[in-house]
């Protein structure tokens, strides 16, 4: 308990009657930079929803910092970056973040300091309107590093930017990590997951693999991340036709988690 | 793992905290940014206090020589408020829920009658202008003249145009996706416009849409401006009066308590 920022249990949602997440079991310990990764639809963006309280889920229970997710008292405590950045267009930069403030009850120095995480402090007085793509994805980033979260959970923050900032959004992300947060960080792009402390691999709504790289690529006698990821999708397949039920092909995959 | 979950449901490690529908602090926070967002949108001002003068001046333009102005002008400036105030808030929040933005937000500690207070505190002032704008165009320039207190025209249009606010942000508080948000504009608006007493006397309908007429604010609205324009005083609307702030603070109530956390 006190090692894990999230617990997942029996995680169901169904979205537009279908079953997205059938049945997902995950933790996420504390203090590390963990990667979901996952195809596009593979249910990232669901599952981050339901972290962050935003998702109808049908049943299972989902713990955030020993509370369960959704709790008014974790509201000051996680920081979420939506997949497509969520600023007002019609604003400018500081206005996006001093609303953010206002509801979080950060001064003006909290605004710079997190405009100066993002490598932002030059834009400033700019309207979101005439940023680009990835500079406007870098204000949501600041807009959720705004009040200190505990637990930042975003959802493909890095994409579509140029790789000197990857990197550097990388690094910042490791040197909160240091300093105690906990991350949950997804991508479509297999090859972030090398930046990542602990990688989650979902698939068809359900957890491929969960454990550090080097542990996946061992297990699969691979080299990168993308072929681990097709030789565990071909694993779970041939225990799918052979295998008396899809329980037992889980099982089987969460052996390597290791939690 | 799952043993552990449900450790962590029976003995939380951290209680929470209560939380609260509305702090004076964070509604105005909202108000502040929506009027932000205003001013640096220009276009939607212009269009929000010109299109109502427009259309009165083209009935005045039209009709010229005739008392139709006199006589159904103050019932066109309680009206043309009330819809683009509707549809400029109904647009103004289903892009706040198009954009992610309602989403970030409702994960943030923010109360959900800051949100819609706060939103109806901004445009309230976006509908001032508007309505005071609208009956000095009515009367100054178009010449209409209004048998009853003017000052009480403009009381009843601001009111009008705060109630198209209120209606806006309660259904689209309503809805649960963006896609019953668009639903639900027509489906507030035109029961109002065909009962509301505009195209026929109310006492002419025909019984159940009588009946219904009397459950919807437009028609408490527009009766307090047909008082007005046969010359009628503060005795003779002030039940009208009461009806539309009971809906305006009844829309925003639903609003408050049906704006959702999780979406589907
Ligand atoms: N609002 C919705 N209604 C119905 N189905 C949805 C909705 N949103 C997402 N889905 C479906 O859920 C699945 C997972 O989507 P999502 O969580 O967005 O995946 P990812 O973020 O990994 O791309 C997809 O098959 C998608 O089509
Ligand atoms: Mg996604």
């Amino acid at each position: 308990m006190g090692n894990s920022a999230i617990e997942i249990a029996g995680l169901r949602v169904v979205r537009g009657g279908v079953p997205v997440i059938p049945s997902l079991d995950l933790t996420v310990p504390v203090g590390q930079v963990v990667g979901l990764l996952g195809p596009s639809g593979s249910g990232k963006t669901t599952l981050i929803r339901a972290i962050v309280g935003a998702q109808i889920v049908e049943g299972g229970t989902v713990t955030v910092l020993g509370l369960p997710a959704g709790s008014a008292a974790l509201r000051r405590r996680i920081g979420y970056v939506t997949q497509s950045p969520s600023v007002y267009g019609d604003l400018t930069v500081t206005e996006n973040l001093r609303y953010a403030a206002a509801i979080l009850g950060m001064d003006a120095a909290a605004i710079r300091h997190a405009l100066t995480d993002v490598d932002l402090l030059g834009h400033a007085g700019q309207s979101i309107g005439t940023l680009s793509g990835g500079e406007r994805a870098r204000v949501s980033l600041a807009i959720a590093l705004l009040g200190r979260p505990d637990v930042l959970v975003l959802d493909e923050p890095t994409v579509g930017l140029d790789p000197v900032l990857r990197r550097d959004l990388w690094e910042l992300f490791h040197r909160l990590s240091r300093s105690g947060v906990s991350l949950l960080v997804s991508s479509h792009v297999m090859d972030e997951a090398a930046r990542c402390d602990r990688l989650v691999l979902l698939r068809g709504g359900a957890v491929l693999a969960d454990g550090p790289l080097a542990d996946l690529l061992a297990r699969t006698g691979t080299t990168d991340p993308e072929e681990a990821f097709l030789a565990l999708v071909d694993q779970a397949a041939a225990r799918d036709a052979s295998g008396p039920a899809g329980v037992a092909a889980r099982d089987g995959a969460g052996t390597g988690a290791g939690t | 793992m799952s043993g552990e979950a449900s450790a962590a449901l029976s003995a939380p490690a951290v209680r929470d905290v209560p939380s609260r529908v509305m702090t004076v602090g964070l509604t105005a926070a909202t108000a502040r940014r929506v009027l932000t967002q205003l001013r640096h949108d220009k276009r939607t001002i212009a269009l929000v206090v010109l299109l109502p003068c427009v259309l009165i001046g083209l009935i005045a333009w039209m009709f010229n020589g005739t008392p139709v102005l006199d006589q159904f002008g103050p019932l066109l400036v309680g009206l043309f408020p009330m819809i683009v105030m509707f549809l400029v808030t109904s647009v103004a929040t289903l892009r706040e829920r198009t954009s992610g933005t309602l989403e970030r937000l409702m994960t943030l500690p923010i109360g959900r009658g800051d949100v819609v207070v706060g939103y109806a505190l901004a445009f309230a002032v976006l509908a001032s202008v508007q309505a005071l704008v609208i009956v000095g165009f009515a009367v100054g320039v178009c010449g209409m003249d209004v048998a009853g207190p003017i000052g009480l025209v403009v009381l009843v249009a601001v009111l009008d145009a705060v109630l198209g606010c209120a209606l806006g942000l309660g259904a689209s508080a309503l809805a649960k996706t963006e896609f019953q948000a668009v639903q639900l504009m027509p489906l507030v608006l035109f029961p109002q416009l065909i009962t509301c007493g505009l195209l026929m006397p109310r006492d002419e309908m025909p019984t159940l849409l009588e009946w219904i007429s009397r459950v919807l604010p437009l028609t408490y609205a527009l009766d307090a401006m047909q008082q007005l324009a046969a010359g009628g005083t503060w005795t003779d609307v002030r039940g009208d009066v009461a009806v539309i702030a009971g809906f305006i603070v009844g829309a925003l109530v639903v609003g408050a308590a049906t704006l959702r956390r999780r979406t589907p």
